[in-house]
């Protein structure tokens, strides 16, 4: 890989340990991927969380913060001490919510260990988001900027709707990016790359928050992790619809990048977005794929005594607690069940100052923040069947949580909340 | 059929040899798999409640989440983690989980390894080289 000599400094150490080590593991990965150089990244979205089991066993003991960095975030054996970050650094959704851990059933002790690394990472530069959509609450990078971001649906969404430029980073190419303002000059970041590969046909009329879901689940499983551009779409979609959209075909596929003619910023002409000379695999998406999408996402659940029930994965907007909040408004849910909702800390007080949350808690159901069910691998005690509006985590809960899962709009899960029973089904 | 020799590239170099474990469908990190012991566990994933620990992993690529990487890294800490990764499709999710797996991988076959090498083959990796070798193929 051609390095400048900037780069080459850091890598021979003459701008410390940190840089040093976090150069020589974008070397590598760079070489592994086979990318040509480095580029400057001054927009990254990774995690310095401290709560899963593996992290908190390095950052327990003592001067633990900086091992867990050094191991987990720059692949290092050797121990070194966190330095300031070089470029602007956001954290993702992590492993606990330090203001809900009690009600959902975490130790003191994590909750305490996640704020001391907040704040040993916060005044290192590390923005304090806790979110899954760190484009909801300040982090929005313009178009054609190089980001290095982590959170499938947060990449999907940066570069399909925000027309910003970022791969799949992980938690150790993120740490090196923040640390040297760096990322490997591959994939994504190479406007030749971001061509449509495939183009749907959306012949059924996708509107409401479930069924962008479903297309996106649809639309993931068939093109993994190629470049869909949808044609035909009537109505046009949100910030949410399309932040649900995204995670859900990120979830079934690996999709980074997608493009809707009338709705995301590269793709300004059919032209625009397509390779001459490249023919596109064409699919139809309609009533027969929407129902294989509803089925796979179902598959695994039979039981319709429910006992829990998650909104917000990703991490809810304004407009869908403010629906949440319309759907429970003056009624309790059954008490057999909980229901725990989801948003970005900085949402959570715009809710707060709304009545949102009271209304909420009002209910018996919970906002919550920094984590999901799946990431945090929190769920109430002796939670067998879940339901939930996003695709994402029905996909993901049977694997990591052993429940059974209904993935549903909105309304059929606020409905199984109040009668503790499963009653969607596609309409 | 032993003997078999594949070229590739190199992603991450190193010299292994082990019983190979195939799957034609993609792998996921996080939600896919437990660190601790290696086992798939991604429902209805045909490799669901194996283990590729010390296993030489042949397999299409990654999918799902960006913390693709740090569930393979976690497996290394655990003990767990397969011998080699042999994949055809590259991504930044395989690469940098396998430059922190820290075991040999390669990619870009000359032949489709899928094809070639079947699960329980005797296979010795030499990512140094850019060379896959089937030492002895499972009786079958």
């Amino acid at each position: 890989m051609l390095l400048d000599n900037e780069e080459k400094a850091m890598l021979d150490g003459a701008h410390g340990t940190a840089k040093r080590k976090a150069m020589e593991l974008l070397v590598k990965y760079g070489n592994a991927l086979g990318a040509e150089k480095l580029i400057k990244t001054d927009n990254v979205v990774g995690t310095v969380g401290m709560a899963t089991p593996f992290v908190r066993d390095y950052a327990l003991k003592p001067g633990g913060l900086d091992a867990a960095f050094s191991e987990f975030n720059l692949d290092s054996d050797e121990t070194i001490e966190t330095p300031e970050f070089e470029a602007f650094t956001c954290q993702v959704i992590h492993g606990i919510d330090t203001e809900h851990w009690e009600q959902q059933g975490g130790a003191k002790e994590v909750a305490d260990l996640q704020k001391r690394g907040e704040a040993h990472f916060g005044r290192r530069g590390v923005n304090m988001m806790g979110t899954c959509t760190p484009y909801q609450v300040g982090n929005v990078p313009v178009m054609g900027q190089h980001c290095a971001w982590m959170e499938s649906s947060a990449v999907v969404y940066c570069n399909s709707v925000l027309g910003a430029r970022t791969n799949t980073e992980g938690r150790e190419s993120t740490g090196a990016a923040s640390v040297t303002a760096r990322i490997p000059y591959w994939g994504l970041h190479i406007p030749e790359n971001r061509s449509a590969t495939h183009r749907i046909d959306v012949e059924f009329d996708v509107d409401d928050m479930m069924d962008w879901g479903l297309l996106g689940y649809w639309v993931g499983h068939v093109v993994q992790d190629d470049i869909p551009l949808l044609a035909g779409v009537k109505s046009q979609p949100n910030m949410m619809k399309l932040k649900h959209f995204g995670a859900a075909a990120a979830s079934s596929g690996g999709v980074e990048l997608f493009h809707i003619p009338g709705a995301t910023p590269e793709a300004t002409s059919i032209e625009a977005i397509t390779r001459p000379g490249r023919a596109l695999a064409t699919l139809k998406y309609g009533a027969k794929e929407r129902r294989e999408a509803y089925d796979m996402l179902n598959a695994g659940a039979h039981e319709k005594k429910v006992d829990f029930i998650m909104l917000g994965c990703p991490h809810d907007s304004i407009e869908q607690i403010r629906r949440a909040a319309q759907l429970l408004d003056g009624k309790h849910i059954d008490p057999s069940v909980q229901l725990w909702i989801f948003t970005p800390r900085s949402i959570k007080s715009v809710a707060d100052r709304s009545g949102y949350t009271k209304i909420i808690r009002d209910a018996g159901a919970w906002l919550m923040s920094d984590t999901c069910p799946a990431i945090g691998r929190v769920a109430p005690k002796g939670t067998k069947v879940v339901a939930t509006d996003s695709a994402k985590q029905s996909h993901y809960l049977p694997a990591i949580l052993g429940v059974e899962a209904w993935f549903g709009s909105i309304e059929e899960c606020v409905d199984a909340a109040l009668t503790g029973r499963w009653n969607g089904g596609l309409k | 059929m032993s003997g078999v020799i594949l070229r590739g590239r190199t992603v991450v170099g190193g010299v292994v040899e082990g019983e190979a474990l195939v799957t034609r469908e993609t792998i996921s990190g996080w939600g896919g798999m437990d660190p601790r012991t290696g086992t798939i566990t991604e429902l209805r994933h045909e490799l669901r409640g194996q283990s590729f620990k010390d296993k030489i992993l042949v397999f299409p690529g990654a999918k799902g989440s960006s913390a693709w990487s740090h569930y393979f890294h976690m497996a290394r800490l655990a003990g767990a983690a397969p011998k080699a990764l042999l994949f055809n499709r590259m991504s930044t999710k395989v690469a940098l989980g396998a430059v922190v797996t820290r075991a040999p991988a390669m990619t870009d076959f000359d032949r489709d390894p899928l094809d070639v090498i079947k699960t329980g083959d005797w296979v010795k990796v030499d990512a140094d080289t850019g060379r896959v070798e089937i030492l002895r193929k499972k009786d079958r």
